[in-house]
Parts: structure tokens; C-alpha cells; sequence
């Protein structure tokens, strides 16, 4: 009885995140009862995003797994460059009213006109001329990237290195609302 | 009879001697040879430099020539130790300078040394020879510049693994131009660039060198030049290979590795590019050790360049060689005595490689002389963990660190007890042991039982109760070194066995359940120990004496509480009263 009692609460109780994650950070035990480790509260922000960002990092137990410091520097450094490297920069890609969507490596282009003309081509539509003032001219989509910061950006603002280390994904975005953008 | 040989006779022979426990046996047979003994040992190891003070290292061995000192317990490798605990080198300096003015060796692992202590060092010793800095800390590159500067017939200088406070990359320059005594030298561990003609230089005028290793700053491009002036290197380690690859870098590390007839050992390899590896293939039949474990490739090109080292003897690699890549080193490399195998991304929850239990089992299948294992993996079982051990009974070494504390066996569930005890029960030559996975008190029976060589122990998150501790103690004759971090282990245990603390080097535990109470029970207890609380919630007496102490360091000593403690160490004394520092 209580147990179900348990288990409506549960389902109705107001808290951060999607329905059905877990928060395991409420649970307090001593660290050497037989527990799994904690995930970090912070980590219930990225529970939107789990499928598309690498497998979050538990809450770290001081010095275990029992690398040494200068072994985990270097590690953390090279991971960064090696997945970008070697793995590719892959990011999702959804153009407004596409009924699915679709992937790319972006640090397989080298500047702006090469990345728009691969996305002009998957999604057959056209993007029109870019400039600082206006945006894109000339057509009814826009590119954006959502950034590091969680922020939607118009693609061709920042220098193209900047562009493909901070972009998380890529949006085409359709119709009033490029327009709003372009009456900025 | 044997008491009438006159002393030199003796002397000769005890000079041929060079284990400490035959010297040390040596030293019991009758006061006359402990005499003759002690005036002519000429190296000192000290596995704890608070075991023992020097000026009582002084006053029995008056002619040391060589000195190698340990400081902090091995965990300060992984943060645990607090800053400040100790291990300070200057004293042991400072007294040897004053008493063994021909020292030619110090080797130091795991302590304090600052840039003053180098400069002693450098300005006392006129034959100084040999300084070996491993896992130091303390100093910066002034240090390293009054070494360069001063000591004239330096042969080795190794800084394995140091953290050094690197001001710039100009102490190389200050070896004097006349100075062509190096036979070693390791700085791999600074990060600096130094100068390079400087380096070159220096090389090309030591015909003797024979172990280089360079740290990151010297790019690939430059290599080719350092290997054409040292082509008798028979140790040595690359800097960052990361330039892009070209034609005519690449053709000229093939050019100066195949002048090396040498070359038995090669590090560095750090951000590599997969491209530059063939370059080394014409000296891989000679390769002895490899040290990839900061080479991010993967594992196809792992395997073409081991697949030529038909004499490899040791490896370290990350795991991004993963099963298939051991596999062939179990195939290729039947001289195989060590390996070690990385975690790339220990943090990460998922696995990022391939790299599971079935790649330590066939190794151990295919490398009959296969006896010291350290591995990082994310599953693990008991039926592999027993087909190791029936594969390899002469394991010496077996380090196993399943990422996930308290992971149990991936197929079954169950602890890995059996897995583990299957290691003891056949490897019966096994000296030290580190486990992981989800433990019982049941793996220390069989540990107790069955683990009778093992000297040294590493625990984390095992253990339901001080029955695993007590068996661990009463049990393992040979234990010197024990460490446990988070197990449920308390009083009982540690107060029962108080006497073998004794006959161990030291007993470290954090995160444990051993109370304050029982901490300066042991301290009255045994007169012949150093127990330290250390604690930085404040003055244990603060707190119930039932409460548990965050960490405690237990040693034996003849040198009694040290005198260095900071603010966060108490020494549990005889009279049952705290000492301060």
C-alpha cells in the first residue's frame, strides 16, 4: 500500500527534467556502502540532450578511478582533440518541416560557401546571399547553430574556426520567422 | 674458522654483496662483522624516510656512496595524501652534505625537494653522479639549472613523472661546454621548451648518453637531427608528433632510425599521428619496451607497429588498443613480460573502445612470460579472471581496475571473489596485488589463505566487514605495504593485529571505520609505530572518540613521531596524549 502510494507521488511530484529520468542525487550514503556513484544535480540539465551529447560524466570520486594527475591531464587534453580529430565533428542537422534529420561532419568543410552548399544539396532548398547586415537575402530559410552557451546563432557571423568548435547543431530555420530575423 | 680471517678478507667479500637482506643477515652474524659490514656498504635504501632519521643512517653507515629514499605513501599518487603532509628531502640532504662528502647517487620517489636542496646537492658532492627524481615535487627549473651548472661529472638526471614549477627551458643551457659525462637523461615531465641547439649540442658532445627522453615541446620535425648525433641511444622517448605529416620530415626519421643499431626502448609518442609510426618500423625487431600510453591511435596502427616487435618485452598502451589489438600482441609478442594498459576516458560512463575482460585472458593465454599485469577495464568476470590465473600461475604483479567501484561479475552478478581467490590460489609466486569490483570478506579468506609471497596490497570499496582486514593480516607473512581507501574495515581488525603492523613497512586507511578511540589505543600499544590521524575537519579530540578518522598512516620507526606535521597530522603517542607539531 505504501510502496503504491510511492509510486503515484512519484509520477505526479514537480521536479527538473523530463519525465521519466531518474534524479539519483537526492540519494546520500556513505561511500563505501554498496552504491553506484552519484550523478552531479548539474547533470539533469543535459537529460534533454543525452542522445546527442557524449555519456555525461559521473560524479568523480576523489582519486578513483586511480589515474595519476599528469596521466588524466594529458588524457583530457588529447580526448578533446582526438574525438574532434579522428571522430569528426559530427552535428544534427533539422531544416524546418523535414520529417527527419540528418547528420554531418563539419569539420569535413573547410569555410562557410563549402557547409552551405552541402546542406542546399541534402535538404534541395536554397539559402540565398549572406551579409552582416541583413542576414541571408534572397530566400525564405535561414542556417542557425545552437552554440556552446545553449544559444541560437546565425550561421557566418564568427570566423569559421570559431563556428566549428562551438556548434553543437545546426537549424534551418523556415519562413516568419526568418523574417523576424531579418527585421532586426 | 671462520673468526680468524683478517678484516680485509672479509670486507672483500661482503663487497660482493650487493642485496641489502644478504648485508643485512650479514650484519646479525657477530659484532665484529656488523663492524666491517657497516664501514663497507656503500648503498642505503630507505622505503620511508620517517622510518628512520639520517643522522641514525649516518652514525652506522659512515661511506655511503648511494642513497635511495622514499617519502609519501603510494596513494599521493591519486590525491589522497593532503598537501603539506611531508616528506621533505632537506634534512636528508643537508646531514649528507655535512657526512658523505663522495656521494655519487640520490634517488628520491615521492618527496618534497625544493630548489635549495638541489643547489646543496649540486655544490657538496664534488663526484656526484646520479639524480633520479621520481614523482617529486617542489622544485622549479632554478633548481635544475644549478644541477646543470655545478655537478661535473653528472652522468644521469632523470625527473620520471616529477611536477616540476618550469620557469623556462634555459636550465639546459647551463651544462658548461666541457661537459660531456651524460649518460641519462630524462625530462620528459617538463613542459618548456628548452633551447634546442643547446640540446643539441649538449648531445653531440656526450658520446656516452644512452637514455634520452624529451618532453613534448621538441616537435617531431627535429628529431631526425637530436637521433644523427646520438645514434648509440639505446633508451629513448619522442616529444609531441603531432606536426602534420610531410615527406621530408617523414624520410628523415627513417634516415636517423635506421642509423640507431641501439634502440631498445621508445616513449614519448604524445598527440602522434598515426603516419609518423612507420618511420620506427626498421628498429622494432630490437624493441624491448614500448611506452605508447600517450599515443592516441588506434588500434590498427597499434597493431602494425607491434606486430614487428617480435621481442617486446614490455608495453604500455592505452586502451584503445582494445581486444582485437591484444590479440595480436599475444601472437606476435611471445617475450612479453609486462603489460599495462590505460584508460583513455576513465571518467566517461559508457565504454569509448572495445577493450573488455577477453583481451587481459588472451594475452595471458598467448605470453607464457607474461608476470606483471596493470589494467584498466569496464567488466570483468570470474570465469576470466580463473582462466588467467590457470593460463599464467607465474604472475608476479596483478594490478586489475574495473572503472566502476563495486562492479560485480558482468555475466553472472556475483562478486568476483572466486575471480580473485583463483589469482592467489594459483599464482603463488604473486608479490603484489591491487583488486577492484564488488568484494567480499569472502576474496580476503582466500587471500589470507592462500597469498603467502604477496608483499604489497591495494583495496578500494571491498569488504563487508573486519573480518577481510583480519584475514588479510593474519594470513599474508610476507605483507609489507597495505593500502585501503573506502572499506568498511574498523577497530577490531586493526587492534587484533596490532603486532604485525610491526613487521610491515606501513598500513595506509581512508575513508574506513577505524575510530579515533582505537587510533591512540594503538599508538599506546606499540611504542615502535608512527599512527597518524590525519584529518581536516580539525583536532580529532574535538570530535566523540567513536567518530572515524578520515585517514590514518600507520609505519614503523626508530626515529619516533616526526617533528615536520603539519596542522591536519596527530601522532597517536605512548602516553596516550596527542602531539602537535
Amino acid at each position: 500500500m505504501a510502496y503504491e502510494n510511492d509510486m503515484n507521488l512519484k509520477a505526479t511530484e514537480l521536479r527538473l527534467g523530463l519525465p521519466g529520468t531518474i534524479d539519483e542525487s537526492q540519494i546520500k550514503e556513505p561511500s563505501f556502502l554498496k552504491s553506484n556513484n552519484k550523478r552531479s544535480s548539474g547533470d539533469m540539465d543535459n537529460s534533454a540532450n543525452e542522445d546527442e551529447c557524449s555519456p555525461v560524466p559521473k560524479a568523480q570520486v576523489v582519486g578513483w578511478p586511480p589515474v595519476r594527475s599528469y596521466r588524466k591531464n594529458v588524457l583530457q587534453q588529447q580526448k578533446k582533440n582526438f574525438d574532434s580529430d579522428v571522430l569528426g565533428m559530427y552535428v544534427k542537422v533539422s531544416m524546418d518541416g523535414a520529417p527527419y534529420l540528418r547528420k554531418i561532419d563539419i569539420k569535413v568543410y573547410k569555410n562557410y560557401p563549402d557547409l552551405l552548399v552541402a546542406l542546399e544539396n541534402m535538404f534541395k532548398f536554397s539559402i540565398g546571399v549572406y551579409s552582416e547586415r541583413e542576414g541571408y537575402n534572397g530566400s525564405e530559410y535561414a542556417p542557425t547553430y545552437e552554440d556552446k552557451d545553449g544559444d541560437w546563432m546565425l550561421v557566418g557571423d564568427v570566423p569559421w574556426d570559431m563556428f566549428v568548435n562551438s556548434c553543437k547543431r545546426l537549424r534551418i530555420m523556415k519562413g516568419s520567422e526568418v523574417k523576424g530575423l531579418g527585421c532586426l | 674458522m671462520v673468526y680468524s680471517f683478517p678484516e680485509e678478507v672479509l670486507e672483500y667479500v661482503f663487497a660482493f654483496l650487493s642485496s641489502d637482506k644478504d648485508r643485512n643477515a650479514v650484519s646479525l652474524v657477530c659484532k665484529s662483522w656488523y663492524e666491517i659490514e657497516r664501514w663497507c656498504r656503500r648503498r642505503v635504501f630507505i622505503g620511508n624516510c620517517y622510518a628512520v632519521s639520517p643522522q641514525i643512517m649516518i652514525r652506522r653507515f659512515p661511506e655511503v656512496r648511494a642513497v635511495k629514499i622514499k617519502g609519501k605513501p603510494h596513494f599521493a599518487d591519486f590525491n589522497l595524501v593532503p598537501e603539506r603532509w611531508g616528506a621533505y628531502v632537506y634534512p636528508w640532504i643537508s646531514a649528507m652534505a655535512r657526512s658523505y662528502p663522495w656521494l655519487e647517487e640520490i634517488k628520491l620517489k615521492r618527496m618534497v625537494v625544493t630548489d635549495e636542496s638541489l643547489e646543496l646537492i649540486s655544490k657538496s658532492f664534488k663526484n656526484f653522479k646520479v639524480l633520479s627524481l621520481s614523482s617529486c615535487e617542489g622544485f622549479t627549473t632554478d633548481g635544475l639549472s644549478s644541477i646543470a651548472a655545478n655537478c661535473r661529472n653528472l652522468r644521469e638526471l632523470d625527473l620520471r613523472e616529477s611536477e616540476v614549477e618550469d620557469l623556462s627551458g634555459h636550465w639546459l643551457s647551463h651544462f658548461p661546454d666541457n661537459f660531456t659525462s651524460l649518460v641519462s637523461l630524462n625530462m620528459s615531465c617538463l613542459g618548456s621548451e628548452v633551447s634546442f641547439s643547446a640540446l643539441e649540442r649538449l648531445i653531440s658532445r656526450c658520446p656516452n648518453l644512452k637514455t634520452l627522453r624529451l618532453n613534448r615541446a621538441v616537435p617531431v620535425e627535429k628529431l631526425a637531427s637530436l637521433l644523427r648525433r646520438a645514434p648509440q641511444l639505446v633508451e629513448f622517448g619522442t616529444g609531441a608528433c603531432s606536426t602534420e605529416i610531410r615527406t621530408d620530415i617523414f624520410s628523415n626519421l627513417v634516415e636517423a632510425f635506421s642509423g640507431c643499431k641501439h634502440l631498445e626502448s621508445l616513449s614519448g609518442f604524445w598527440d602522434v599521428v598515426p603516419a609518423y609510426l612507420p618511420a620506427m618500423y626498421c628498429v622494432c625487431s630490437r624493441i624491448t619496451k614500448l611506452n605508447l600510453s600517450y599515443a592516441t591511435v588506434q588500434s590498427p596502427d597499434l597493431v602494425e607497429l607491434i606486430s614487428q616487435c617480435s621481442n617486446l618485452k614490455c608495453l604500455w598502451v592505452l586502451d584503445y588498443i582494445e581486444d582485437a589489438g591484444l590479440k595480436a600482441l599475444s601472437s606476435y609478442c611471445k617475450d612479453l613480460q609486462e603489460l599495462r594498459v590505460f584508460p583513455s576516458d576513465p571518467y566517461s560512463a559508457e565504454p569509448n573502445v572495445s577493450l573488455t575482460e577477453q583481451g587481459l585472458v588472451t594475452v595471458s593465454a598467448g605470453c607464457p612470460k607474461l608476470q606483471s599485469v596493470l589494467y584498466f577495464c569496464r567488466q570483468m568476470s570470474n570465469a576470466a579472471l580463473i582462466a588467467i590465473a590457470r593460463n599464467r600461475p607465474n604472475l608476479l604483479r596483478f594490478r586489475l581496475c574495473i572503472i566502476e567501484p563495486q562492479a560485480p561479475d558482468y555475466l553472472t552478478l556475483e562478486p568476483l571473489d572466486t575471480g580473485f581467490g583463483a589469482i592467489v590460489e594459483h599464482c603463488k609466486e604473486l608479490r603484489r596485488l591491487s583488486l577492484s569490483g564488488l568484494l567480499t570478506d569472502r576474496v580476503f579468506e582466500y587471500i589470507g589463505t592462500h597469498a603467502k609471497k604477496l608483499e604489497m596490497l591495494s583495496l578500494a570499496f571491498a569488504g563487508d566487514s573486519d573480518l577481510g582486514l583480519h584475514h588479510v593480516l593474519s594470513g599474508c607473512e610476507s605483507l609489507r605495504k597495505l593500502e585501503i581507501r573506502d572499506c568498511p574495515f574498523g577497530d577490531r581488525a586493526l587492534l587484533a593485529n596490532a603486532a604485525k603492523l610491526e613487521t610491515m613497512r606501513s598500513l595506509w586507511m581512508s575513508s574506513c571505520s577505524v575510530s579515533y578511540g582505537a587510533c591512540k589505543l594503538l599508538g599506546q600499544k606499540m611504542p615502535n609505530l608512527n599512527v597518524e590521524v590525519i584529518d581536516e575537519r580539525g583536532p580529532p579530540d574535538s570530535r566523540p572518540e567513536s567518530i572515524s578518522v578520515e585517514k590514518l598512516y600507520v609505519y614503523r620507526t626508530v626515529a619516533g613521531p616526526r617533528a615536520d606535521k603539519p596542522d591536519f597530522v596527530w601522532t597517536m603517542d605512548e602516553d596516550g596524549a596527542l602531539r602537535f607539531s
